[in-house]
């Protein structure tokens, strides 16, 4: 037998998802539609933070919602209580959602009636860290419930995202939460990040957060013109 | 746990290029692995294995190369190497280094065949 003989490749293994995303991303410019996703370990609040958000944003701009999920459609019944359009996608034992997933379930949907679309990740701090989904911001929520050094032990996901929002402020002196230390532990990881802390039971922060979204996808219409 | 499809994904790329070549037997994949790709060795070592199988690629190596990350200190002006992706700051001044040069690749970068 003969050696093996070394050639050169240079491939990206996830270029096929970086290419939907891409094409994605390009399409949700083009429709004027700001997309926004959500990761976050489960149980972190991400479903009742995305309820408040989409019943708080509806009565003036044009609100949806795509939801990851393992196996149930809960998630998305519980979205629907906003009257928001949302659907639902069960990936089955995948554990993240790709550009794929998210071309798939936009098929039906008419961009161009939207003004914001989320998506909300499968509950998962590894996976949905390396794949692109075209969005325009990446949100990782932490509960004050997960400890204060949830950052350091995922950094990956922390360096992946844009924002990062505290969310069950609520519960901060029931858990005896360090707003400082968990402030240390995101910068170290992620230096200049922003965060922004919120409630979704009482709604602290949660107006500036969706006034910080208008914000920014009028500055992304603005880079577009 | 998504390091099997990504092993799947390589072990699809390889067919690809050995289908290119004209069929010839793909000893070894050489992966670079950065440090910040979200991936663990490990699991993607023992992905690849499983992905292999039945394939023209059963018994072919994943040769990994690990990237660390490596930062732009915007004090010191250059480019420095972390020493933990707990904490991006710059292993020489101490300034916050959120500006990423390398250790996001997940990149297959050669091939090792036998005509």
């Amino acid at each position: 037998m003969t050696e093996p003989r070394l050639v050169e490749v240079r491939k990206n293994v996830l270029k096929q998802n970086d290419v939907i995303a891409r094409a994605l991303r390009e399409r949700f410019h083009q429709a004027g539609v700001f997309v926004v996703s959500l990761v976050s370990s489960p149980g972190s609040g991400k479903t009742a933070f995305l309820e408040k958000t989409l019943t708080m944003m509806r009565p003036h701009h044009r609100v949806a919602a795509l939801v990851g999920d393992l196996a149930t459609e809960n998630d998305a019944a519980r979205l629907a209580r906003s009257n928001a359009p949302v659907k639902q996608i069960i990936t089955g034992t995948v554990c993240h959602l790709d550009a794929a997933m998210v071309e798939n379930a936009l098929q039906d949907w008419d961009l161009v009636d939207l003004d914001f679309l989320f998506i909300e990740n499968v509950g998962n701090l590894v996976c949905p860290s390396s794949y692109d989904l075209g969005e325009d911001l990446r949100l990782v929520l932490m509960s004050v419930t997960e400890g204060e050094d949830k950052p350091l032990k995922y950094p990956t996901i922390f360096n992946s995202a844009d924002v990062a929002i505290l969310s069950k402020l609520d519960l901060a002196t029931a858990v005896e939460f360090n707003w400082d230390q968990a402030q240390r532990s995101i910068q170290s990881v992620r230096p200049g990040m922003m965060v922004i802390n919120t409630s979704a039971k009482t709604e602290q922060g949660m107006s500036e957060f969706c006034d910080f979204l208008v914000q920014r996808s009028r500055m992304r219409a603005a880079i577009a013109v | 746990m998504h390091e099997l499809s990504i092993a799947m994904s390589i072990v699809e790329m390889a067919e690809e290029e050995s289908e290119r070549r004209g069929g010839v037997h793909v000893s070894a994949v050489h992966l670079k692995l950065g440090a910040l790709s979200g991936v663990v060795e490990q699991a993607l070592l023992s992905s690849f294995e499983m992905a292999a199988e039945d394939t023209s690629l059963q018994g072919a190596r994943l040769l990994i190369e690990n990237i660390p990350v490596r930062v732009f200190c915007p004090k010191c002006s250059s480019e420095r190497q972390l020493t933990s992706i707990q904490n991006f700051s710059c292993p020489v001044c101490g300034a916050p280094t959120p500006q990423i040069t390398c250790g996001r690749e997940l990149e297959v970068t050669a091939l090792e065949i036998i005509q």
